[in-house]
């Protein structure tokens, strides 16, 4: 890694918010409704998550996770706190270790931000649940990502529940059954 | 705007306005910002329609950062003088922005341009009556 880039790697978190802002804003003018603002997020973001793993894997000196509790505490204690800022807790294990939930106290997303009226339905920070799901899809692992509790809806906190599906095999050329 | 009002002062009201403490990484702006282009992109039919979808987006940016700087950083006063202006985007917009001041102030223009030549010039062209009440400030 370059000096340099270690030296901008840090940015106030403002401008952050405020570019991410700009975009739910935009989304909000060019589509219909909430439902469909909720569906660019999570799309834009898959693309995000898709590019972003290979950033982290570069940036970080993980190797290859065991198992899905591994990838829960690597995804709350680097990752986030590496993009972020924050450092979300890993707790509701299902008892067959296929699901879980990161609780965010705080998210540098939603700063400031409140819902109007008219947008309940909005799932603000859906950005977050593309970027988890293109990720982990680069490592081979199919998941369902989404919010489960939303501050900027009324609830406590910000709960996102994240479940394994499946482990994706790579795609073998055609032909070759 | 009106319902916030009507319904009694918001929580989001109360809270201070200091610099946070949070810090986000440069390369997880970038993925955005170029999400954030992408999407334009993909909604436009010519490379000015792209430069002025981009900076609608900025704009909005660009009106919550200034209110929130002059807060902070200028008691709350405003800067209405062109050399002013351009002193504080060089030093109080650009370290919000890039973590740094910009490195030189040039000329006194005031339609935005960039021009990429040994870096990036952003070029501020001002308009005739701006210069024209500038001046008139200084005779007072």
């Amino acid at each position: 890694l370059c000096r340099e880039c270690k030296r901008l790697t840090i940015l106030n978190s403002e401008l952050f918010t405020l570019t991410y802002g700009a975009l739910v804003t935009q989304l909000c003018k060019d589509y219909e409704n909430d439902e469909e603002v909720n569906k660019q997020l999570d799309k834009m973001g898959y693309n995000i998550g898709v590019r972003l793993i290979e950033d982290f894997l570069a940036r970080s000196s993980v190797g290859r996770c065991q198992d899905f509790r591994e990838t829960a505490d690597v995804i709350a204690k680097v990752a986030f706190k590496m993009y972020l800022g924050i450092t979300p807790s890993v707790t509701n294990w299902s008892p067959a270790g296929d699901e879980f939930s990161l609780i965010l106290e705080s998210n540098p997303l939603v700063d400031f931000v409140e819902l109007p009226d008219n947008h309940s339905t909005l799932v603000y920070s859906n950005l977050l649940c593309g970027v988890l799901r293109g990720a982990l899809e680069m490592v081979q692992m199919a998941v369902d990502v989404k919010f489960a509790q939303d501050s900027l809806r009324g609830d406590n906190v910000t709960e996102i529940r994240m479940k394994f599906i499946k482990r994706i095999e790579e795609n073998l050329p055609a032909g070759d059954e | 705007m009106e319902t916030r009002f009507t319904r009694g002062k918001s929580a989001i009201l109360e809270r201070s306005v200091t610099r946070p403490k949070t810090e986000v990484s440069l390369s997880a702006f970038a993925l955005l910002f170029s999400e954030m282009v992408q999407y334009c992109q993909s909604r436009v039919y010519s490379v000015s329609e792209l430069q002025a979808r981009l900076a609608d987006l900025g704009q909005g940016v660009g009106a919550s950062l200034l209110d929130v700087l002059v807060l902070r950083e200028k008691n709350g006063k405003r800067e209405t003088k062109v050399l002013n202006i351009l002193l504080f985007i060089k030093v109080s917009v650009w370290r919000a922005l890039f973590g740094k001041e910009a490195d030189k102030l040039d000329g006194f223009p005031a339609k935005v341009t960039v021009h990429w030549h040994k870096g990036t010039t952003l070029m501020i062209k001002f308009d005739e009556a701006v210069i024209a009440r500038d001046k008139a400030l200084e005779g007072r």
